[in-house]
């Protein structure tokens, strides 16, 4: 019972609250299958955990070494570096155990046999990333340091799959036989989201610049756009698809501007359905949020109405403006998949395909990429964000 | 010159500026002071149109006001107001650019002038052009605000409690400041703030406002010694009054023949500064820088207001 606080040892060990969640998350993730093995594409599979991939010592060996790294993660005492070096080893040994299980456990086995990342390997991957962004997050990076992460991420995860060493994993083995589909659905998902976006734009900024200027249209237009928002996106669909039908046949030129009552035409109309009240509301909190005196003072030194809302209240209001495009263009990717359900394309055909055949790697190939996409585009937008709100530092003067 | 004639403002059934008639001098100050909710703000903005009069005219050097467009009549009279709006996007050297740019200078003359007028602010153009306002002090924003406000070099220059943001130190210097760049510009100012030490301090008329009429308008001293009511007495406060008087007249004014031990004071002293000196030191006579004195007896006199009327002599 000695409560001598003197005598404990000068470097004392801290550990990091969150850290210490998910360590706790990755050591779990130790004790259960890292990939399900399947004889075929349909089959539910048997667990493969770390132990039985490699034997004996080994797999030991190799348990002992990840959990050592999550543990260095939690660690607050240690460096910030050491910690993020143990994280980003952690994953990135994580993915070479993943390639060379899969790798051997195809090779001794009949065609058609597929090996699933299981949930000990999404928990470790989890972990990992967590502990190297929570870390990452604490050092406070410059901007051009965080733009560099996010470049040298992508590019890193770009290279692995690039590589081919992957390929034996089951994701990717449904990617190989739908290398062309997946670019175009990445290419129609990318039209969508940001195909959307743009519209929202064009027609939810100027109606948050009328709002501002019309007090009295604020409530009736904002609750339309509210209501909107509550609209279920399946009884949406169900709404549109028999009007835009009717239209396309009804009417002379509607089918050939593309009005059709599936297909990309109601996805993207759904899309912008759901993104004009985060562009109208926030164009108009961004402008009201305008210091008063500034517009004053610019009416008070001879500015016209005009000048004041595009030379002052504008660019100030930029800033709010941007986070709304950042909330549309992330919701979006996700909401994107739906298209999946009426023909309208994008990384939803894959998911939609998926859930018909119960063929979950197929659900995978395209809900990882849709994951992915957001982070990317939520992060860029993040900086970019950062960028217009630190650095109005010098532009050329007048 | 700037002739305000029967100004009225009315919201709906509510007149916050009844009547008001007054005329600004070229090259004067006019203090424009009340408690708030007195109009006196409405009044101002008037002037420039900020606020469009429901009855009565301005005229600007001769020109009615009501006939140029707003946006243009407000590019030829400088606007400051309290809290300065500096825009917070734009450079200092931008933002005092800004009317010099509406009115379409060339790069050249506008560069000129923002340096030309940085110097006058006493702010290194090398240094402050290309800062940003939230780099600034408080009173380097409001010297900003100011220089903004005279870029265009107008003749009138409308100030809305321009050192209302101040610290009471940095507020004094600013006033002293703003005093002498007017007497070197020549610019008419229309400057309307709550403190009548401040309106006493700069104007050379002041305006009294009170729920949207105009209650006096004279000298300070004419306030000072001939209130022309209750409100306008309580305003200056009875027991302030002898001291306001004194501060508007220095010791040169009273100087007299004679000799006088201990440190001299400074002929720009003013009256109120050398009483509280002579009682501080327990004299009744102070020297004055480059011979003579100046007495309490004489201090005494100056700071009776209502002299005359009750026959006293000393």
């Amino acid at each position: 019972m000695h409560s001598d606080t003197t005598s404990l040892p000068r470097r004392r060990i801290t550990l990091s609250p969150p850290g210490v969640v998910f360590a706790v998350i990755g050591l779990a993730a130790l004790f259960v299958p890292i990939v399900t093995f399947k004889p075929n594409r349909i089959v539910p599979g048997d667990g493969v955990w770390i132990t039985t991939a490699y034997d004996g010592v080994a797999g030991w060996l190799i348990v002992a070494i990840l959990a050592l790294l999550f543990l260095t993660g939690a660690l607050k005492s240690l460096p910030p570096a050491v910690r993020i070096v143990a994280a980003l080893a952690g994953l990135l040994g994580t993915i070479v155990i993943l390639g060379h299980v899969a790798t051997s456990l195809i090779a001794d086995s009949a065609r058609g046999a597929r090996v699933s990342p299981a949930a000990g390997l999404w928990c470790m991957l989890a972990a990992y990333l967590l502990a190297a962004v929570d870390v990452l997050n604490r050092l406070e990076l410059s901007l051009r340091a965080r733009w560099m992460v996010l470049a040298g991420t992508v590019i890193v995860v770009v290279l692995v799959f690039a590589s081919g060493y992957l390929a034996n994993v089951s994701v990717m083995m449904e990617y190989a036989g739908r290398q062309a589909g997946f670019n175009a659905a990445f290419r129609q998902h990318l039209v969508l989201a940001f195909g959307s976006l743009g519209i929202a734009l064009v027609i939810g900024f100027p109606i948050g610049v009328l709002l501002f200027q019309v007090n009295g249209l604020r409530r009736p237009v904002l609750g339309a756009l509210n209501l909107m928002q509550t609209v279920p996106s399946l009884a949406l669909f169900g709404i549109m698809i028999p009007i835009f039908g009717w239209i396309a046949m009804n009417v002379p030129m509607a089918a050939k501007l593309g009005v059709a009552g599936i297909g990309i035409f109601p996805a993207l109309v759904a899309l912008l359905f759901y993104s004009l009240l985060p562009v109208v509301s926030n164009t108009l909190v961004g402008l009201t949020g305008v210091a008063p005196e500034v517009g004053e003072a610019a009416r008070g030194m001879g500015m016209t109405n005009a000048q004041v809302l595009a030379r002052v209240q504008i660019p100030l209001a930029l800033p709010v403006v941007l986070t709304a495009i950042r909330i549309v263009l992330v919701q979006n990717i996700g909401l994107a998949v739906i298209a999946g359900l009426i023909g309208g394309g994008g990384f939803g055909t894959f998911v939609f395909q998926g859930l018909n055949q119960s063929a979950m790697d197929l659900i995978l190939l395209g809900t990882l990429p849709t994951i992915a996409l957001a982070l990317v585009a939520g992060t860029t937008l993040d900086l970019l964000v950062d960028a217009l709100n630190t650095s109005p530092r010098k532009r050329s003067a007048s | 010159m700037i002739q305000i004639e029967n100004l009225t403002k009315r919201y709906g059934s509510t007149e916050v500026v009844r009547g008001v008639s007054l005329r600004v001098r070229q090259g004067e100050i006019a203090a424009l002071v009340g408690t708030s909710g007195s109009g006196k703000t409405t009044l101002l903005r008037m002037i420039n149109r900020l606020v469009e009069p429901t009855e009565g005219r301005v005229l600007i050097d001769g020109e009615d006001a009501s006939g140029i467009q707003p946006h243009l009549l407000r590019r030829r009279i400088g606007y400051a107001i309290q809290g300065h709006g500096l825009f917070p996007h734009r450079t200092v050297g931008q933002n005092i650019a800004t009317v010099p740019h509406l009115l379409n200078w060339s790069n050249r003359e506008i560069d000129a002038r923002v340096d030309e007028l940085l110097h006058l602010f006493q702010l290194d153009p090398a240094q402050f052009r290309d800062r940003m306002p939230h780099e600034l002090s408080g009173g380097q924003q409001q010297r900003v605000g100011v220089a903004r406000a005279l870029a265009a070099r107008p003749e009138v220059l409308l100030m809305d409690e321009p050192f209302g943001a101040l610290d009471p130190v940095i507020r004094a210097k600013a006033q002293a400041d703003l005093l002498e760049l007017q007497k070197k510009l020549g610019t008419t100012l229309v400057i309307v703030t709550h403190d009548m030490e401040e309106a006493i301090a700069l104007g050379d008329h002041i305006a009294v406002m009170d729920k949207g009429r105009l209650l006096q308008y004279g000298t300070p001293k004419d306030l000072l010694t001939q209130p022309a009511d209750d409100f306008v007495e309580s305003l200056i406060g009875s027991a302030e009054r002898p001291f306001r008087l004194l501060s508007l007249t220095t010791v040169a004014d009273l100087a007299e023949q004679g000799e006088a031990t201990g440190a001299t004071i400074a002929r720009t002293t003013n009256l109120r500064d050398a009483l509280a000196e002579c009682l501080w030191r327990g004299v009744d006579v102070l020297p004055l820088d480059g011979g003579g004195v100046v007495t309490l007896n004489a201090l005494r006199t100056s700071g009776r207001g209502l002299a005359e009327t009750q026959g006293e002599v000393n």
